[in-house]
């Protein structure tokens, strides 16, 4: 550690936490908050499986299963996926580019806060009234029929963490385009900087509909409004539109990361640079694209008529070609290399098959007359889950295992990493493999339960036993994450031995500055080119100097937890109570208070001197 | 030789996928045993599909295989393999294959996709205003239960789908509170039943294949729609031609219920008092569809399930009136009746019981 951070107390930690703009912190807080989210979720899957394992079953009621359903889905996407896919983001990314910290640390920080208090908002809800109830999708005129509070909790929580994805997003595209080292040109960067600059893309276009969409909704039910309400001449589809123009984007702002994540493992444990690192990039850059041009097949039998469903049928297809030569390249990135099976590496290699399996059933959805069988039957269930299981989860989890060392500076223990990756793995197979059939042979998603002598038994139980091998996989996980944080068996820069890329030439963690001499970049896997010259780390670009760092804040919370205020107002303000304005109004004041203090303060952060940096000089703070 | 041995284990295989599909599920609900050209047209783009996808898993795997056998790294092993770029040949293959692929996927799709939209015989109109050539039934879905009216007969039925076999049966498919979803499996896909408009499609049935399902398929509510979205069932009874000539001939003679017996008189009561202000007991039910707020009865006695999901017996019936929220949570009906004792329920059902159309 530097000089700058000495051994603190429990309080003190928790201070700096809750005031950190440091990327590498906000990437620790963003992993354990999805890490707890994802917990959350994965006991809702388990309620899910439990009730379903065997027919007529009552372990929960039919209106707290839709509960469970809706909050499963929201939670993994929204408070689980996202927040992981921001925790590798921020830990890597700006190291990848030879970067101090993101462009914008105080939103950063901002923006994490808005995500957390928006997904603890809407958890709440489970214990103010009921959960929403009307499926991660809330369709239309479902969530305006819809008692109770449960979709208020949705609109409002959403809106809130929607913010913060939003603010990532522009983070880190002027993170990217600005902050480069000296030499990192656009085609040196590595794939998963690529395909973080191609999802911060999509986040800036894909999550103002949702929003939009959020609002709509938000004055449907609160105020009054008629946006939805068909009796009063509004209409429903457009809700479907608005959510599915953010929603199809959104699978892929989830799963290009992953893609990403296993570009670089693939590349490191097969000591072999990335074939065909253009086309990569190009077809990264076009799954992007198409993914905006295909919304509508969430929707073949909504009724848009045979042109649209015929259109988006092959529009969706197209997407197979840029998709098909990942797969072939990560294939052929191994050919010839010298592959070590590491658990990172053991998760890449299990991601191409079950991958390529959800890939081709998403061909199969694309065909719409046959998606007018699959649509909202287990079919689309057993599909979406090999696509985000099998591929974001999976790379989640070769993510975590990947860059552990370098966000704690310490390696997770091999065995319970392969324990944890048969068992999910497995699990994983024997939970959705069978549901594909489960949907052909006519069960329809989102039933809380199914009739007996409809040929649905056998495989419902096969499904549920999966998912107990699943969840006894991620118990192994949390058990190996404590061992290892309690040994803290401390590692050098690059553990794996064969790292290519820059965040592995500085130590595991990083100093907080990162980087003490922005290095200099001379090709693709600018630390493999160096080391292949027998040197042992980076070539500074520029002279010692002082480094100028920003200021811790406690800001962003305030500005975040104003919201949380605010929007308990707004949710109890239709129930004519009487104390709900001045709510709104203190949550808004701590807001904009706090806004107010952030731009007329003048806060010119501070200068890390160039004698410090020379006392550091064993730690590696050399670039 | 080895080439030869690779392809008889595809064609194998093939065969395996085939076989393994369709021996899938019940046949009154399994999309995996059509019975129908609609099913059928939506079953073979499945298999067209799945071989095309079956082929390029094969490619993937074998290469995933022979990368995972061939390049693991020795232990102790230090060599840098060479750093390769990547190579255009290969490249373009793998690009323009699966667009061929896709091409053979995308004709047959985009072909379907518009005879399965083709409902302009709904359109074709005789004097009367009514449909010259083809069968419409239009299905209106509300909270937990189907109303099926033919607006060329003036029947109106719900819960049981009453259709004719091999001939088009086209469907206006709507729905009065929130949206639902009309799939019967086993004669082909889905369409949403929306609150917003009315949504046009036809499917068929075919004769042989009704038999072997008993002459009933199960009809599913594939949208979530609220709590008891997976109750929300109801059943398809197919009848031949002339059949279903003679049943609608029935259907539309019916001008009132006929019942037997004090305790179902009393029973007649019961309902005229408490239940006659949402439910019909005759078939040609002239209110307009807002008054129409809940299932049609005329055909109660005959029906496959009470409520669409419990076995047809006279305790059900019993159970289901004196406690519907256990059986339907979020019901439109709990709550709606008073109190009724018990002997107004043993009454009621024994009136209800006696509904019936055909069978008398």
């Amino acid at each position: 550690m530097s000089t700058y951070a000495n051994k603190k107390g429990f309080g003190a930690t928790i201070w700096d936490y809750l005031t950190t703009v440091d990327h590498k912190k906000i990437a620790i807080l963003y992993l354990i908050s999805g890490g707890l989210f994802f917990v959350i979720g994965g006991l809702e899957a388990m309620f899910i499986r439990i009730q379903l394992a065997i027919p007529n079953n009552d372990f929960v009621s039919a209106g707290f299963y839709n509960e469970i359903l809706t909050m499963h889905g929201t939670t993994m996407i929204f408070l689980a996926a996202m927040p992981l896919v921001f925790a590798l983001m921020n830990a890597v990314v700006p190291l990848q580019i030879g970067a101090r910290d993101v462009a914008f640390p105080f939103l950063n920080s901002l923006g994490f806060w808005l995500f957390f208090f928006g997904g603890v908002f809407l958890n709440l809800s489970w214990f103010l009234g009921g959960a929403p109830d009307a499926g991660w999708t809330s369709y239309a005129s479902l969530s305006l029929h819809s008692a109770g509070h449960g979709i208020d909790f949705y609109v409002l929580g959403l809106q809130i963490s929607g913010f913060g994805s939003l603010m990532a997003g522009i983070n880190f595209l002027v993170t990217i385009i600005n902050m480069r080292a000296p030499g990192m040109t656009y085609m040196r960067m590595p794939l998963f900087t690529w395909s973080t600059f191609v999802v911060s893309a999509l986040i800036l276009f894909a999550f103002p509909p949702l929003t939009v969409g959020l609002v709509l909704m938000m004055f449907d039910r609160m105020f009054g409004a008629n946006f939805f309400d068909v009796a009063a001449g509004g209409n429903t589809i457009i809700w479907e539109h608005l959510f599915w123009i953010f929603g199809h984007p959104e699978v892929y702002i989830l799963i290009l990361p992953a893609f990403g994540i296993f570009s670089e493992i693939f590349a490191t444990f097969s000591r072999k640079r990335l074939f065909g690192y253009s086309s990569m990039v190009f077809a990264t850059v076009l799954i992007g694209f198409l993914g905006f041009m295909v919304w509508a097949h969430h929707m073949f039998t909504t009724g848009l008529g045979p042109i649209a469903n015929a259109i988006f049928a092959v529009a969706t297809m197209a997407i197979a070609v840029p998709t098909g030569i990942k797969i072939f390249n990560w294939i052929f990135t191994m050919w010839g290399g010298s592959v070590k099976f590491t658990v990172p590496m053991l998760y890449a290699v299990a991601f191409i098959p079950t991958f390529t399996m959800g890939g081709v059933t998403g061909i199969m959805l694309a065909s719409a007359p046959a998606d007018y069988q699959y649509h909202d039957s287990y079919f689309v269930v057993a599909h979406f889950h090999y696509v985000i299981v099998g591929g974001v989860v999976l790379g989640l989890l070769a993510g975590i295992n990947f860059y552990w060392p370098k966000m704690f500076g310490t390696l997770l223990n091999e065995k319970l990493g392969q324990i944890t990756f048969w068992t999910f793995l497995i699990g994983f197979h024997l939970t959705f493999f069978i549901q594909h059939f489960l949907g052909l042979m006519g069960m329809p998603r989102r039933v809380f339960t199914f009739l007996d002598n409809q040929g649905l038994n056998t495989g419902n139980m096969i499904s549920t036993v999966g998912a107990f091998l699943m969840a006894f996989g991620v118990l192994v996980m949390v058990i190996n994450i404590i061992i290892t944080s309690v040994k803290n068996e401390k590692v050098g820069n690059d553990p794996w031995g064969d790292g290519r890329t820059l965040e592995w030439s500085i130590p595991s963690p990083p100093p907080f500055y990162n980087f003490k001499q922005l290095p200099l970049v001379r090709g693709l896997d600018a630390y493999w080119v160096e080391k292949m010259e027998g040197k042992k780390e980076m070539t500074p670009a520029e002279p010692l100097g002082d480094i100028h760092m920003p200021n811790s804040s406690f800001l962003p919370v305030m500005i975040a937890f104003g919201l949380f205020v605010a929007a308990f107002g707004a949710l109890y303000h239709m129930d004519d109570k009487s104390w709900t304005l001045p709510i709104i109004i203190v949550g808004l004041l701590i807001t904009f208070g706090s806004m107010l203090i952030r731009s007329v303060k003048d806060d010119h952060g501070f200068h890390i001197h160039k004698e410090d940096l020379m006392d550091d000089s064993d730690k590696g703070g050399k670039a | 030789m080895k080439k030869r041995l690779h392809k008889w284990r595809l064609i194998a295989l093939l065969g395996i996928v085939g076989l393994v599909l369709s021996g899938c599920g019940e046949p009154f609900v399994s999309a995996l045993k059509p019975a129908g050209d609609v099913a059928q047209s939506q079953f073979d783009l499945l298999i067209l599909s799945t071989l095309i996808m079956v082929l390029v898993i094969i490619v993937v795997i074998i290469l995933f295989v022979v990368v995972i056998l061939r390049f693991r790294r020795k232990k102790g092993d230090e060599t840098i393999p060479k750093q390769i770029e990547g190579s255009h040949k290969l490249e373009i293959i793998w690009t323009v294959i699966p667009i061929l692929l896709l091409i053979v996927l995308a004709v047959p799709t985009v072909v379907t996709t518009f005879d399965l939209a083709d409902t302009k015989a709904m359109d074709k109109k005789d004097k009367d205003g009514k449909t010259k050539d083809a069968l419409v039934v239009n299905v209106r879905a509300n909270l937990y239960w189907w109303e099926f009216e033919y607006p060329d007969l003036g029947v109106v039925t719900s819960q049981d789908l009453v259709v004719p076999t091999d001939q088009k049966v086209y469907f206006n498919l709507t729905a009065s509170d929130v949206k639902h979803s009309f799939w019967i499996p086993a004669a082909g896909g889905k369409m949403d039943t929306n609150t917003d408009g009315v949504n046009k499609f036809y499917l068929e049935f075919d004769s042989e294949k009704a038999e072997d399902s008993n002459n009933i398929f199960y009809g599913k509510c594939a949208e979530l729609c609220g709590p008891s979205h997976a109750l929300m069932d109801f059943k398809v009874v197919p009848k031949s031609k002339s059949d279903f000539e003679a049943w609608a001939k029935d259907m539309k003679s019916v001008k009132e219920p006929v019942v037997e017996g004090d305790v179902a008189k009393q029973g007649e009561a019961v309902f005229n008092k408490s239940c006659i202000g949402c439910h019909a007991v005759t078939p040609n039910d002239s209110r307009p569809e807002a008054a129409r707020q809940a299932p049609n009865l005329a055909t109660f006695g005959e029906r496959q399930r009470i409520a669409g999901v419990l076995d047809h017996t006279e305790a059900n019936v019993k159970n289901w009136i004196k406690d519907p929220e256990k059986y339907k949570p979020g019901n439109t009906m709990t709550g709606t009746y008073g109190e009724l004792s018990d002997s107004d329920i043993d009454a009621l059902t024994a009136y209800l019981l006696q509904l019936k159309v055909e069978e008398k």
